[in-house]
This record gives C-alpha cells, structure tokens and sequence, in this order.
C-alpha cells in the first residue's frame, strides 16, 4: 500500500474543509459555499485502494462536521455512498478523460449535499432547505464540474513528484546474451 | 460481489455512522471540539497574516489622511463623553426610580469583543466560529451582537474557540418585538425562505397589526435568552398567514451576516 498517496488525500481533505470554512468570498457572491470533498473522494475512489479510501471518507466528513452546525457524522454518509459507488464501477469509468472528469464532479457535488440533507431531515434535524436549495445545489454542482479536473491533475502531480519513480522495464534479456567462449 | 476488505471497510464506516448519531449531544459536542482542534493552527496563522496584512496597508496611509481621522474621532469622541455623561445621569435616576417602584435594578452590558475566523462549511446551517471560548468567559446561549444589531447566539463553547449560531439558523429563534410609537406587537424571529440572508421571517404576529415597512424591530426579552431592546432590524412587508389567523412580517437585518470580522458577545451575569 502506498502511504504517501493516502498522506497526501487525507492533507488534501483537511485543507479542503479548512478552506471551505476559511475562504468566504464564493458565499459572498454567490450565496454558496463551494464544496470540494465530493471531488477529493471521487478520486480517491478511482485510484487508490480500499483502506485510503474510508480514511479520506471518515476524516473529511468528520473534518466538514466539526467545523459545521452538522450533528458528528452528518455528512459521513454521502460521502460512503459515493466512494462506494465510484469504487464498484471504476474499471468501467475513463478517469483520463476531462469530460468524464467534469460529470463525475458535478454528479458528486450535487448528489452529496442532496444525501446529506435527506440523512439529517430523517434523524429530526431542520435544516434550511427551500427554494434556494435548488439554486445552492445547482453552482456546487457547476463549482464540482470545474474544479474536478483541477483536483485530478493536482493530486495525480502531488503523487507522482512525492513517489518513487517506475522503474521502466529493461530492454536487456538474458536468454538472448551472448555468451563469449574461448575461440 | 463486495470483496472482503471492502465489505469490512464499509462495515466499520457504518458502525462509525450509527455509533456517532447516537452519541449523547454533550459527548458528540467534546468529539466535535476535539476534531475541530486540528484546525487550531491553521486559524492562527489565517489571523495572524491578516492582522500582518492589515499593518502593511497601514504603513502606507498617508499622514494627512491619519490627521484628517484623527481629528474626527477627537470631535466624536467629544460627543460621545457629553451623552455618556448625560446617559449615567439617567440611568442614575431610572436606577432610583425603579428603587420607589420596587423594580429590579437594570444592569449595564459587558461586551467582549472576539474575532470571527471561519464560517460554516454547510450551505444548510447558518453559523460562524469565533476565536474565544470558556477560558475568556464565554458559555453557550450568550447573545452576540455588532454595532448595528443582532448577530445570534453563541452554540457550542470549547476551550479557546466557539460556535455563533446566527439569527436566520433554525437552532436561533429569537423573541421579537415590533416597536413603533404605541404598537409593541410581539412575534417569533424564524428563517426566511430567502436567499439573501439578511431577510428573515417574524411569525406568530396578531392578526390585526397596523404594519408598516421600516417599524424598527427589537429583542422582546421573551424567552430568557436575549435581552430586551437589542436592535433586530425592519420590517419589510407583510401577509396574512395560517389562514388569516396571524401575520407574517419578512425583517431585513440590521446586521450585515455575510461581512462579520469583529462581533461583541454579550456577558451576562
């Protein structure tokens, strides 16, 4: 398993919700907070394995949850149900690609607050939800499209300057040496 | 089929679900503090390159326009001492007065002014943090202000960092009194269903109130939690609601929620 990867997923998620939190200029001008979470978890989900994944899943929504008037593990669930569902169908997704990319993040960011929603309406919570949950769901998801390729490319740079680099394979094979006799 | 670590992955997240939605709130709200804690060092440094953004910009101000600021606060400030004076003098008399009257003695404000240093992350909960929490005083439910109005209550208290639920939050209802000459009409200050965050709701109002757009609302003191007379802000228009049987006024705040740096949280005994 390599660790510097999960190290550097679960940076990216602590960074992520601090800057949520910290950065308010989306909220001012749009009236919504543009949430990257969705994104980071799509891509842990499509590259790494199973063990990193619940790591980035459990301390981003633990991370969102503490910093949020969300009651702990609030917004856990969304985020399992993605990781999960981007985890079971990712040999069949073109992660290269930038439309995919894009629709991956948009579906992401739009589905994860409409779960988190749903999840705290029927544990009793009230949430602010009206007319203008249509409109915050529709920019984070908007904000999700465009910010997905960033995140792929930012975390795919990350991996490969702070990993070892593959050793290319040798052209050199030894049946077909030459074997010098005495003559 | 889910392959064996997947299947153990997710069953450890759900149990983690189920086991943190059932924790008691006090418990869950210690997690909550110790999870935020790791933010700690991230939000002292935010503050402390502001506050050395703030000093270069005002490195370059010019000398003239400090003067030109100077002597205005010293004229303001001038002001201000004869109504302080003018204030103690009527407070002196309201304070013997209520003593004739056999009413309990008012006690002035103590303000303690904190920095706000993140927002809610969630676009469903209205609510800032600030950087003071128990060890400076503080304790949940104290209301928190700016100069303008009314800001919200404190939520949870942690060491050195706290939760500001602001009014328009569905966990900060506030009891409101709609002040104009003789009408003292009371209502329930309760989210709006609006996307600016300044425009709220005040529910549970008399069928019959003469309301009028720009009737300054206030805190009626209702409820134990706020004080009375805290500025809330003002009416913007209303309808009849729940059948004719009450009002529903929408308020605009006088408080700007979307631009807070600086609140005062209010100390009460």
């Amino acid at each position: 398993m390599n660790w510097l990867n999960t190290v550097l997923l679960i940076l990216g998620a602590f960074l992520a919700v601090f800057v949520e939190c910290a950065w308010e200029t989306p909220r001012q001008w749009l009236g919504v907070q543009v949430d990257l979470l969705p994104c980071l978890v799509v891509y842990a989900g499509l590259t790494s394995e199973t063990v990193t994944l619940a790591l980035v899943t459990a301390l981003g929504a633990l991370w969102f949850d503490s910093l949020s008037a969300n009651p702990l593990g609030g917004s856990l669930p969304a985020l399992i149900l993605l990781g999960g569902v981007v985890r079971r169908y990712r040999d069949l997704i073109v992660q290269d690609d930038l439309r995919v990319q894009m629709m991956l993040g948009g579906a992401a960011s739009a589905s994860a607050p409409g779960i988190t929603l749903l999840f705290l309406l029927s544990l009793g919570y009230e949430p602010l939800v009206g007319w203008f949950t249509l409109w915050q769901v529709g920019v984070m998801a908007l904000s999700g499209a465009l910010a997905a390729p960033a995140v792929f490319w930012t975390c795919r740079f990350l991996s490969r300057t702070f990993s070892y680099p593959q050793i290319r394979e040798s052209s050199f094979r030894p049946d077909r040496e030459l074997k010098r006799g005495r003559h | 089929m889910l392959k064996r670590p997947r299947l153990i992955a997710l069953t450890i997240l759900i149990l983690l679900v189920l086991v943190l939605v059932s924790l008691p709130s006090r418990k869950a709200a210690q997690l909550k503090l110790a999870m935020g804690g790791f933010f700690l060092p991230l939000f002292g440094l935010t503050s402390s390159l502001r506050l050395a953004g703030g000093q270069a910009a005002n490195a370059v101000v010019p000398r003239k326009v400090l003067l030109t600021q100077i002597e205005q606060l010293q004229r303001e400030n001038q002001s201000l001492r004869f109504r302080g004076q003018q204030a103690d003098e009527l407070l002196q008399e309201n304070d013997r007065l209520r003593q004739y009257l056999g009413i309990q003695k008012q006690t002035l404000w103590k303000l303690k002014l904190v920095r706000v240093i993140g927002r809610d992350p969630a676009n469903w909960w209205r609510s800032v943090l600030i950087d003071a929490g128990s060890r400076d005083g503080l304790r949940p439910n104290l209301p928190v202000m700016v100069n303008e109005g009314l800001v919200g209550r404190l939520g949870v208290v942690g060491l050195g960092q706290s939760q500001v639920l602001l009014v328009g939050d569905p966990g900060c209802l506030v009891a409101s009194l709609i002040q104009d000459g003789n009408l003292r009409d009371h209502g329930m200050l309760a989210p709006g269903d609006s996307l600016d965050p300044r425009i709220l709701n005040l529910t549970h109002l008399s069928r019959n109130s003469a309301l009028k757009p720009g009737q300054k609302v206030v805190t009626s003191g209702l409820g134990g939690l706020f004080p009375r007379g805290i500025v809330i802000g003002e009416v913007v228009d209303s309808r009849p609601a729940e059948y004719g049987l009450s009002t529903e006024a929408r308020v605009k705040l006088a408080a700007n929620l979307n631009h807070l740096e600086e609140v005062w949280v209010l100390l009460l005994p």
